[in-house]
């Protein structure tokens, strides 16, 4: 390969695991936007959607499916069970544990957030176990040749699901008038509750997209690294969290940007700098870029207070 | 007349809580008891270093185990590469570990608020990866092995090997503890105590009121590092043993934890939290594997109950209510 394949390929790459990071980054900075809580058990989240879908896999029988119609039907079955499972997740997580502290200090909310993931990771452990298990391929294994690097259909099916979200997302915020009761909660929520906007049943919606979203990632992150594990929502957590904020918390289509940008930088790093060093980079890129530019790359302005 | 009676008051409770702790090994426990109330030591010792930084001054701190981690490191290669004893290595460890505070601290000036919080969670995380890949100096993902135990020596019985015993470090931990405890009851009471709280509840104010900010947040960044390179230090010669693995994120986070469960700016408020969240796991070990999931429970419903703290007081829960 020459030295523009290998660039390409490792753009390829960069953007379907940045693809991953983007579906998640958007719960975190969703949430962060209308309560200011950094939702540490998001990353659980995405890993309990991952699982979810494991299990409708293994349900479904769809472990040795031929490739055809009933294994596209497959993946579109299992990933909407476990957005609609993540959904329903967020939402009583919303409901029994954050909701009670709306006017508690923020910190409680945090501490809430790091018992939730505990609980999360840990209930998942009980119920299947503490080693890795095998995620069966939904997607066919072609690939194809694209100007010397090689792109697989997996790839494109990750590029091409999380690009519909992601669409439907913007088309759900920006046109509907549940999208601008959305944004005006984000900007005040007392005054929202003064023009009679349901400012509760908004955050729970909130919760409810950011988790469904986040359990497409996890579906997604299953199929490509062909193995779930209870303590994948971790790193893979922060990491979206780093995408958030690069892109500006609270900013949607920044989440969008960051965790696509923050894919390509990590294998671009990997790639040329050093594979030992991977994870180092996105924490590296995560505070040079807040020393220089508080705000992210498409600024949106934060909470002062701790 | 009624500072001194508060004074007296203070300080008889300081006395019978030495004497409470000094005893305590005479009434029966064994060592499997002292060993889970010396680890609690750790966590309070910490926890006591993070107040400082996120009760006092108000800074939100996400990485905190990162100065635990080097306090153990810099003792634990001292140790295994000039032989430096235990006493000798705790100066350094908490030196270092002080300055790395400040040092890290510098850069992160420049943000603030839930900024803060994130610039420090990734120093944390390349701090505890970067322990991992200098596998040439470290030992990489396996870290340091056999660092010498503490040694003093005894009249009559010439040099004593804390070795794997559990009394000596149960001793050891209580002591840094009541000294920690004192230095943080002494800055909280002068004049550099006073200017934190003033940056906590208003810094534009406090700054206006002739307070250097910036040089007070470094100061209480540095002091809650130091300390934090002391717990390392007595923690990385009591198991002889340290991996990157036991500086993660999740300690930080636990950490913040105890701070915030035992009540923010409290000095004997989060030492109870430390005791209680650091002790919690091992009480509940009984329920074997369903423990973690208790734990986090737990967690949600503390905060539920009394989401300021045990001992927060009504100040620290205005000032931390969304403005």
């Amino acid at each position: 390969m020459t030295a523009s394949q290998v660039f390409l390929q490792q753009l390829a790459n960069g953007l379907t695991i940045g693809s991953i990071y983007a579906l998640i980054a958007l719960g975190y900075t969703m949430v962060y936007g209308v309560i200011q809580l950094i939702n540490f058990a998001h990353g659980d989240v995405f890993m309990v959607g991952a699982y979810m879908g494991l299990s409708v896999c293994l349900w479904l029988g769809l472990e040795g499916a031929a490739p055809g119609a009933a294994m596209a039907w497959g993946f579109v079955g299992v990933i909407g069970a476990a957005m609609f499972g993540c959904g329903m997740l967020g939402l009583g997580v919303e409901r029994l544990a954050y909701r009670p502290l709306r006017r508690a200090p923020r910190l409680a909310a945090l501490i809430t957030a790091i018992g939730v993931s505990f609980f999360l990771q840990n209930a998942v452990m009980l119920i299947y176990g503490a080693t890795d298990r095998r995620f069966p391929p939904l997607v066919p294994s072609i690939r194809w040749e694209v100007g010397g690097a090689t792109v697989t259909a997996l790839q494109v099916v990750i590029w091409a699901s999380a690009g519909i979200m992601m669409l439907g997302l913007q088309a759900l915020v920006m046109r509907t008038r549940l999208g601008a009761a959305m944004r005006a909660t984000a900007q005040d929520p007392t005054a929202c509750w003064l023009l009679g906007i349901p400012v509760d049943r908004i955050i729970a919606l909130t919760f409810v997209i950011g988790s469904s979203l986040a359990a497409s990632g996890g579906v997604l992150f299953g199929l490509y690294y062909n193995t779930v594990n209870f303590h994948d929502g971790y790193l893979t957590g922060i990491k979206a969290f780093t995408a958030a904020v690069l892109g500006g918390i609270g900013n949607i289509p920044g989440a969008m940007v960051g965790g696509l940008l923050l894919g390509v930088l990590e294998t671009l790093g990997a790639g040329y700098l050093s594979a030992q060093w991977k994870h180092v980079f996105a924490f590296v890129v995560l505070v040079v870029l807040l020393l220089f530019k508080p705000t992210g790359l498409l600024g949106e302005r934060v909470a002062d207070r701790a | 007349m009624n500072a001194a009676r508060r004074a007296r008051r203070r300080n008889a409770w300081i006395a019978a809580a030495m004497l409470v702790v000094a005893l305590l090994p005479c009434l029966g426990l064994n060592g499997y008891h002292l060993d889970v109330l010396t680890n609690a030591g750790i966590f309070m010792l910490l926890a006591l270093g993070l107040n400082l930084v996120v009760g006092f001054t108000g800074l939100l701190h996400l990485g905190y185990a990162a100065f635990f981690a080097i306090g153990a490191y810099t003792y634990g290669l001292l140790n295994l590469h000039w032989q430096v004893p235990f006493w000798a290595g705790l100066a350094p460890a908490v030196v270092i570990s002080g300055c790395c505070g400040v040092a890290l601290g510098i850069p992160a000036m420049r943000v603030r608020g839930d900024y803060l919080a994130i610039v420090t969670l990734g120093f944390g995380e390349i701090v505890r990866l970067a322990f991992t890949n200098l596998d040439r100096w470290t030992g990489g993902p396996n870290g340091l092995l056999g660092i010498a135990h503490p040694t003093i020596w005894l009249p009559g019985r010439g040099w004593y090997d804390f070795s794997v015993e559990s009394l000596p470090y149960y001793y050891l931990v209580a002591a840094a503890v009541a000294l920690a405890a004192a230095v943080c009851w002494r800055l909280a009471d002068s004049r550099i105590g006073h200017a934190w709280m003033a940056i906590r509840e208003d810094e534009l104010a406090a700054s206006c009121a002739g307070i250097n900010a910036t040089h007070l947040k470094l100061l209480a960044q540095g002091w809650g590092a130091a300390i934090a390179g002391l717990a390392g230090a007595i923690f990385a010669a009591k198991q002889g043993t340290i991996t990157p693995d036991s500086f993660d994120f999740i300690l930080s986070v636990m950490l913040l934890a105890m701070v915030v469960f035992g009540g923010l700016g409290s000095i004997v408020g989060v030492m109870i939290g430390a005791l209680v969240l650091g002790a919690l796991p091992e009480v509940m070990r009984g329920l074997d594997q369903y423990r973690m999931l208790l734990f986090g429970l737990v967690m949600i419903l503390m905060m539920r109950w009394r989401p300021q703290g045990l001992l927060g007081g009504p100040k620290i829960r205005r000032e931390l209510t969304r403005a």
